[in-house]
């Protein structure tokens, strides 16, 4: 496996022009002779897919869920970040740029960053052209709130719902061009395998989920935009849904996983109530502006918030990190929430949850603006809890969230595989170790938008637009293994369920390969999961048959890709023996207890090549190069 | 506080869309008030799989009443009933021990019957394939400040955009009428200056497009926006009307 970044030549502020200006066109009468095959219609799949779509490819597009707009994306709740300066807070694209890189502790590509920064505010007037809700001033114009990890406010929201809006934005220009006939759309589809002819993406092979049969697709390229692999966690904030099999079955036909054990801990959430909870729900970090963190100074106190008097509480974050407070990095805000807890400081009654306190918001600035600000998020939380924010503090504890690692990706999004492009979240590129908040949105759609639909022409400029055939032998022999893969897990008929499994891989990883991480703990689950995998393939039971509609033997295979993606990331977090961002490893830590990076050895993004059942994953290095940022501990204090 | 409570359960099987389903009974025990609704049948689908019994199929995918995802008749009442609350939203504490809850799917000539609880919806799509955008290309925008929106006007729309698209509003109509999402969806659009240019035509296919995925007419009895668990009101309806009669008269 060779690792080529195609990072452009000349100065970091002209490259993405300089590359554009050298990309290969295809001729507007050829596009229609390609078709590019895009998998996922969260916000990467559906700005692709429109995007292409419109420029005159044809296009086909696949998702699980029984419509387009149901992807995981419709769930992002805080905003999207751009550096517009609508504040005129002095904001611009270098300092979107540097925050970026900097809350990704230095673990990502310079060039890609930039970019990111640059077409961040693109995103915001195509989005605002479709009619997309972005929170407004009386005055008319667009009004910003401001994040973790930044101190200017660049975040265009739509109440607490901002993924639904820019997806709904996405849907409609991808419904409009399944009207014009230029994208067919496949609901209710899982791809299971990728087909590689002649070293080239070439189809895919995918499941009908409503009548089971297995269909074959072929293009002359193929876009995943699958979403993270959260969820091998078994209790995360992704939907019930979301999965890794179509990276991970990817990374078994030739594509570098990096990465993998980059997982992001987000601090708001609502705390765990018992062994039945199937999924854990975000509370949105945009109420860290107006909440403030809490415990009790005293262990173990165990009266209610409103008894505890101001001076026996601890604002943990306040104290620590006077100039950024509250609002500082998740990974940050995570750790310090799980040392209060592991200090028998935690509340609730479980122990494992902090205060998230909006008395002196409401207070400043009434019910009803708090109401307009968070409204949705309070009732949510009172749904599922049955108390009252307005009246009591939040209980919250952070939950895994965002996996920043994922395929690797060149500059121009292309993987290891020849005309495989990897787009969003199931990418690896611009987040690094850690990625700050409302900047997934912008990167979902910078890559669908305003990279792909560029940079994939250089790519099908170069290959014959030939006519494509899915009766060949290479889609024979993968179909082959689908099937058998399906088959197999039907005839075990064991005596556990699929969701104990599940459940029992996010207990190994949650307390090995989570929040913080040892040699001990990684060596651990290097043992524990290969056992549980062996155990699954003997003892799982998956009712029903392969022909119909069976949420269960989905789930199985979902299951059955994540017991082996763990123990990639357990691996490179065991290969990590530094703590970057979200990777915390124990014995990598600051007098301060702040991640220590060792840039002298690790300043690498680590790409592991898959090398056949029962062998080690081998481990490619891309070097990162800083040509324009100098690489300081982060502080936030 | 938890409390543990033991439901009969009344749910509709079907094996396909061809076949024909029918009531089944189940009993669960145990179940703690602490979960949601469909964790409650996650336990339930647990047993049955191990008793060797099909599992009972029904959708979701967020659990967190966004993606619209979920959806089932609970007791006589679309998502259940609690007000402004997805199934997935739904929890246990909201239940009484020893009680008796009949589980059905949506339930319209234009929402089909895929397996037990779940429904192709794909007649939403196609509506919404028919003219539920505005036509701008993607990289050509204008500087988004340059469409100045009273905020009245934006919270407005806004309000009709939340739609999530889960059909309760469908399966709640006895004429099983789709004039709340598509209403609401023309009123959104109609409401912004990016979306007027376009108001007429849009009515007008969208409507086409209803009657003809076999949706019945609204009479105005009102049950959608009450079992709408995004509140949407039915002024979307009447607006929808506005424009469509625009539409007519050109
Ligand atoms: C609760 C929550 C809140 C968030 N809030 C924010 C926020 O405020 N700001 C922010 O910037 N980010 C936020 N994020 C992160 C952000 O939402 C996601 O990272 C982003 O939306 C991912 O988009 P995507 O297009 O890459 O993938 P997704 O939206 O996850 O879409 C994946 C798509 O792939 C399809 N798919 C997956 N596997 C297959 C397969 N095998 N075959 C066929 N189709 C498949 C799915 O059907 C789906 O269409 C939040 C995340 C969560 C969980
Ligand atoms: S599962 Fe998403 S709204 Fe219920």
């Amino acid at each position: 496996m060779k690792l080529d970044s195609k990072i452009p030549d000349g100065p970091l502020t002209e490259k993405w022009d300089n590359h554009k200006e050298k990309i290969k066109l295809v001729n507007p009468k050829n596009k229609r002779k390609y078709t590019v095959l895009v998998v996922g219609t969260g916000l990467a799949g559906a700005s692709a897919a429109a995007s292409l779509a419109e420029m005159g490819y044809n296009v086909k597009s696949f998702c699980i869920q029984d419509s387009a707009r149901r992807a995981h994306s419709i769930a992002a709740q805080g905003g999207i970040n751009a550096a517009k300066n609508y504040p005129n807070d002095n904001d611009n694209i270098w300092r979107l740029f540097y925050d970026t890189i900097k809350g990704g502790d230095y673990r990502s590509r310079e060039a890609n960053v930039y970019r990111l920064a640059q077409v961040s505010n693109n995103i915001i007037d195509q989005a605002t052209a479709q009619g997309v809700h972005f929170a407004r001033e009386y005055g008319g114009n667009l009004a910003n709130r401001s994040f973790g990890g930044a101190q200017v406010s660049r975040t265009f929201y739509a109440r607490g719902q901002t993924g639904q809006q820019l997806l709904l934005g996405t849907y409609s220009s991808l419904m409009r061009q399944v009207k014009t006939g230029m994208v067919e759309l496949f609901e209710l589809r899982e791809m299971l395998d990728l087909v590689v002819e002649d070293g080239k993406a070439r189809g895919i092979i995918v499941r009908n989920l409503v009548t089971g049969e297995i269909e074959r697709y072929a293009g002359h390229s193929v876009v995943l935009a699958t979403g993270g692999y959260g969820t091998v966690f078994y209790l995360s904030t992704n939907a019930v849904n979301s999965n890794a099999t179509a990276a991970w079955r990817t990374h078994k036909r030739g594509a570098g996983f990096a990465n993998p054990c980059y997982t992001q801990i987000h601090p708001t959430c609502i705390p765990v109530s018992g062994d039945h909870q199937s999924k854990l729900t975000l509370m949105s970090e945009s109420l860290r502006n107006d909440g403030r963190i809490w415990v009790s100074k005293k262990k173990g106190d165990k009266r209610a918030a409103k008894d505890i008097p101001e001076d026996e509480r601890d604002y943990f974050l306040e104290r620590k990190y006077p100039s950024f407070g509250n609002l500082v990095p998740r990974d940050v805000a995570s750790r310090n929430a799980k040392e209060a807890c592991d200090d028998g400081r935690g509340v609730g009654s479980t122990g494992l949850a902090v205060y998230l306190d909006f008395e002196e918001a409401i207070k400043t600035f009434g019910e009803n603006v708090i109401r307009e600000r968070y409204g949705n998020l309070f009732d949510m939380y009172e749904k599922i809890t049955g108390e009252n924010p307005y009246k009591v503090p939040m209980r919250i504890y952070p939950a895994v969230h965002y996996t920043m690692g994922g395929l690797w990706v060149d500059y121009n999004l292309m993987s290891t595989i020849p005309g495989l492009y990897v787009a969003g979240e199931a990418n690896f590129s611009d987040h690094g170790a850690n990625r700050l908040g409302a900047s997934a949105l912008m990167q979902g759609l910078a890559d669908g938008y305003f990279v792909l639909p560029y940079t994939i022409n250089d790519y099908l400029a170069g290959v014959d637009a030939d006519e494509l055939k899915t009766d060949t032998e290479q889609f024979k022999t993968v179909e082959n293994e689908v099937v058998e893969k399906n088959k197999k897990l039907l005839s075990i008929n064991g005596n556990k369920t699929i969701r104990t499994f599940h459940r029992e891989l996010g207990h190994i990883m949650w307390e090995n390969v989570g929040m913080a991480r040892t040699e001990e703990s990684l060596k651990k689950a290097l043992v524990e999961i290969p056992k549980l995998r062996e155990d699954f393939w003997q003892n799982v039971k998956v009712p029903g048959t392969g022909e119909e509609l069976n949420k269960n033997l989905e789930m199985a295979g979902r299951v059955a890709d994540l017991l082996e993606l763990g123990e990639l990331m357990a691996r490179d977090a065991l290969n990590r023996a530094e703590s970057c961002g979200g990777h915390f490893r124990l014995e990598s830590q600051t007098e301060e207890g702040e991640a220590k990076r060792d840039d002298e050895n690790f300043s690498y993004a680590a790409v592991w090549e898959y090398k056949g059942e029962g062998k080690n994953p081998e481990l490619h290095k891309e070097e990162l190069v800083f040509e324009n940022v100098k690489l300081t501990q982060r502080s936030y204090k | 506080m938890e409390k543990l409570i033991n439901l009969t359960l009344k749910i509709w099987r079907q094996k396909n869309a061809k076949s024909s389903g029918k009531m089944v009974e189940y009993h669960v025990k145990d179940v703690s008030t602490e979960m949601s609704f469909l964790e409650m049948l996650d336990v339930l689908n647990e047993d049955l799989s191990l008793k060797g019994d099909d599992p009972v199929e029904f959708d979701s995918d967020c659990r967190e009443g966004i993606c619209g995802t979920c959806g089932v008749v609970i007791n006589g009442i679309a998502h259940g009933e609690q007000k402004a609350t997805t199934v997935c939203q739904l929890h246990m504490r909201h239940f009484k021990d020893g009680e008796t809850i009949t589980i059905e799917p949506w339930r319209a000539r234009a929402f089909p019957v895929i397996k037990d609880l779940v429904v192709d919806r794909k007649a939403f799509d196609r509506i919404m394939a028919s003219g539920g955008y505005i036509s701008i290309k993607t990289g050509s925008a204008a500087e988004a400040n340059s469409i100045l929106i009273p905020k009245e006007d934006s919270d407005l729309a806004m309000d009709m955009a939340a739609c999530i698209g889960c059909g309760a509003c469908v399966a709640s109509c006895p004429n099983a009428s789709a004039s709340l999402f598509v209403g609401a969806k023309i009123s959104q659009l109609s409401l912004l200056p990016q979306g007027k240019i376009e108001a007429k035509q849009r009515a007008e296919n969208m409507v086409a497009q209803m009657d003809a995925e076999m949706f019945g007419a609204c009479t105005n009895i009102q049950e959608c926006e009450a079992v709408c668990p995004k509140e949407i009101s039915i002024s979307g309806i009447a607006r929808m009307r506005r424009e469509y009669f625009k539409a007519a008269v050109k």
